[in-house]
C-alpha cells in the first residue's frame, strides 16, 4: 500500500473489506440453500454490495454507480428474501445463559466501549474501534463456549442480515440521493421558496421552523432519514447554519426532532403499527397514543436546547 | 422549480408506501436529468457517494457478533436482570426495561424488538406484577401496558441509538452536513444527544409509571 496514506485510512479500508467479506458470505451461502425462495436475487444483492465495499476505493465511480443499481434491482423487484431460519433453539440459548451468565454483557458492550475509547484516545475513526470491539467480542465468545466457531459467527451474521434485508441500505441510498440533490442545485430552489414564507436572517425562527418541519415531514414520510436529507438542504442549511449556528448541535438534534415525528405517525408502521399486531392489541393506534405526549415534550425540549446551544 | 420534482417524488412515494429503494432511485434519476446531469454523471454521483459513505454499513460488522450473542443467552440474562427488582409494579417493570434498553441501544445492541423481547419477556413480567397484587389482570389495563411497553421500546431505542459513536443516524447527519460544507465528528455528534436521551428516558419512565398507577387505582379500586 501507498505509505503516504494515513494509518487511520488504511485501517478503515480493512474494516470495509471485513464488511464486504461478511456480506459476500451471506450472498454466496444463499446460493447453496436448497429451500431458499429467491436465491439469485438475494445472492446478487449481497454480492454486489460486497464488491462495492471491498473494492470501492479502487473502482471507477461509474462502475460503483452501476453496481449500486445492480444491487438495487432485485431489491425493488422483491427478490431479496431471508433464507431458512437457522436460529438457535430456546433450549440451547437457555443452557448457554446458565453456563455463561452475566459475563455475556462483557462482549455485548465491547463495540460501544471500543468506539468511545478510539474516539477519545486516538485520531483513528471510532468506527475502527467498533471493528476492534467486534473482534474482541468474538474472541471472548469463543473463550466462553467451544461451540462458537468462526463459522457460527458467519452463519449468525447471515441470519441477521436476512432479517434486516435490503432496507438496511436506506441510509446509504438516501445519502446518494442527497448528493444528487446537491449537484443538481435543489437546495437553492427550496431555499428560495421557503424564504418567501419565513424571514431569512432570523436564527430563532429558522431553528423552530427547521425542527418542526423535521417532525412534520417525518410524520408524512414515515422516515426521519429520508426527511433529514431533504429538509437540511432546504431549510437547515440556508435558514440556520448559514447564519453561523453550530452544525453539530443543530444537525444532530434535527434528526432526533424527526424521531419525535416517527413516534407520532402510523406511516412508521414498523415501529407503531406492527407491534399492535405482535402484541395482539385491540386499538390500532394504541402504541402511537402512548407515544404522543412523550414526542411533544421531546420536541419542545429539543427546540429549547437548540436555541440555547446554537 | 422543476428541480423540486425529486423532493415531491420522495415525499409522495414514502407517504404512498411505494417501494422505498425504487422511490429513492427514481427521485435521484429524475432530479439529475431535470438538473442538467446526464446518465453517466448521475451514476458517477451515486457511485461516488455510496463509496464515500461505506462507513454506514458498519452494522454489517456488528452483526458478526449480535446473532451469536443472542445464541449464547443474552436475552435470557437481560430478562433475569430486569427480574431482579423486588415488589415491582407493572410500570416499574416497563421503566426498568427502558433503562436497560437505552443503555444497550447506546452500545448499538438490540434485544430483539417487540417480537423478540417485549412480547415474550416484558409483557409476562408486567402482567405477573399486576397478578401478584390483584389476582387477575384487567383487560383494559393489559392493553395499556402493551401500548406503554411498545412505546418505551421505541422511545429508548430512538434516543438511545444516537448515543452510539458511529450509529447510522449520526453518519447520515455527518454526510448531509458535509455536502453543505460543514465538517463534524462522530463523537461530538453523539455527545450532543446525551441530555436528550436522558430526558427522553425520564419523561417516558415517569409518564408510564404514573399512568400505570392511575389505571391500577381506577380499575381495581372500584371492585374492592
Amino acid at each position: 500500500m501507498d505509505p503516504k496514506i494515513a494509518i487511520g485510512t488504511k485501517l478503515l479500508e480493512c474494516l470495509y473489506i471485513l464488511m464486504g467479506l461478511v456480506a459476500g458470505y451471506a450472498g454466496i451461502k444463499t446460493l447453496f440453500e436448497k429451500e431458499h425462495k429467491a436465491k439469485i436475487g438475494t445472492a446478487v444483492f449481497w454480492c454486489s454490495l460486497a464488491v462495492i465495499l471491498v473494492f470501492g476505493r479502487w473502482l471507477p465511480k461509474l462502475w460503483s454507480g452501476i453496481l449500486v443499481i445492480v444491487m438495487a434491482i432485485p431489491a425493488v423487484l422483491g427478490q431479496v428474501k431471508a433464507g431458512p431460519n437457522g436460529g438457535p433453539s430456546k433450549e440451547y440459548t437457555e443452557a448457554q445463559a446458565k453456563k455463561i451468565g452475566y459475563k455475556i454483557f462483557i462482549p455485548t458492550l465491547m463495540m460501544g466501549t471500543m468506539a468511545i475509547i478510539f474516539a477519545v484516545f486516538t485520531k483513528v475513526s471510532p468506527l475502527v474501534g467498533v471493528g476492534v470491539g467486534v473482534i474482541i467480542a468474538a474472541i471472548l465468545l469463543m473463550i466462553f463456549s467451544k461451540n462458537n466457531k468462526p463459522k457460527t459467527f458467519l452463519d449468525d451474521s447471515k441470519r441477521m442480515l436476512d432479517i434486516v434485508g435490503p432496507l438496511s441500505m436506506l441510509p446509504m441510498l438516501l445519502a446518494a440521493l442527497g448528493a444528487i440533490f446537491t449537484t443538481a442545485g435543489v437546495g437553492q430552489v427550496i431555499a428560495d421558496l421557503v424564504s418567501k414564507v419565513i424571514p431569512q436572517g432570523n436564527m430563532t425562527v429558522g431553528i423552530i421552523v427547521y425542527a418542526v418541519a423535521m417532525a412534520i415531514f417525518t410524520m408524512i414520510m414515515g422516515n426521519a432519514f429520508a426527511a433529514i436529507t431533504v429538509i437540511t438542504v432546504g431549510i437547515g442549511g440556508p435558514f440556520v447554519l448559514a447564519l453561523g449556528a453550530n452544525p453539530t448541535v443543530i444537525g444532530m438534534l434535527a434528526l432526533t426532532c424527526g424521531y419525535c415525528g416517527t413516534l407520532s405517525t402510523p406511516m412508521a408502521a414498523n415501529f407503531n403499527i406492527v407491534p399492535v399486531a405482535i402484541l395482539d392489541m385491540k386499538g390500532r393506534y394504541n402504541v402511537i397514543k402512548n407515544q404522543l405526549i412523550v414526542a411533544g415534550i421531546m420536541l419542545t425540549f429539543q427546540i429549547c436546547y437548540m436555541l440555547i446551544a446554537k | 422549480m422543476i428541480k423540486l420534482i425529486g423532493v415531491a417524488i420522495v415525499i409522495l412515494g414514502f407517504a404512498l408506501k411505494l417501494d422505498n429503494i425504487a422511490i429513492i432511485l427514481v427521485a435521484g434519476f429524475v432530479t439529475g436529468l431535470v438538473g442538467g446531469m446526464d446518465i453517466v454523471k448521475i451514476l458517477e454521483t451515486i457511485g461516488n457517494s455510496f463509496v464515500a459513505n461505506r462507513s454506514m454499513a458498519i452494522f454489517i460488522v456488528i452483526m458478526l457478533v449480535t446473532g451469536t450473542l443472542e445464541r449464547n443467552g443474552l436475552r435470557e440474562m437481560a430478562a433475569k436482570l430486569i427480574g431482579k427488582i423486588k415488589n415491582a409494579t407493572a410500570g416499574m417493570v416497563i421503566g426498568a426495561y427502558g433503562v436497560l434498553r437505552l443503555i444497550l441501544a447506546a452500545f448499538n445492541v438490540s434485544l430483539g424488538g417487540t417480537a423478540g423481547f417485549v412480547r415474550p419477556v416484558v409483557m409476562p413480567m408486567a402482567i405477573g406484577a399486576v397478578e401478584a397484587k390483584h389476582g387477575k389482570a384487567d383487560e383494559k389495563h393489559v392493553e395499556e401496558l402493551k401500548g406503554m411497553s411498545a412505546g418505551m421500546e421505541n422511545v429508548t431505542w430512538f434516543f438511545g441509538q444516537v448515543l452510539f459513536v458511529g450509529g447510522s443516524g449520526a453518519l447520515l447527519v455527518q454526510s448531509t452536513l458535509k455536502q453543505l460544507g460543514y465538517e463534524t465528528d462522530l463523537a461530538s455528534l453523539a455527545k450532543v444527544e446525551i441530555p436528550v436521551a436522558l430526558f427522553a428516558l425520564i419523561v417516558a419512565g415517569i409518564l408510564y409509571y404514573f399512568k400505570d398507577r392511575h389505571l391500577d387505582k381506577t380499575i381495581y379500586g372500584q371492585k374492592k
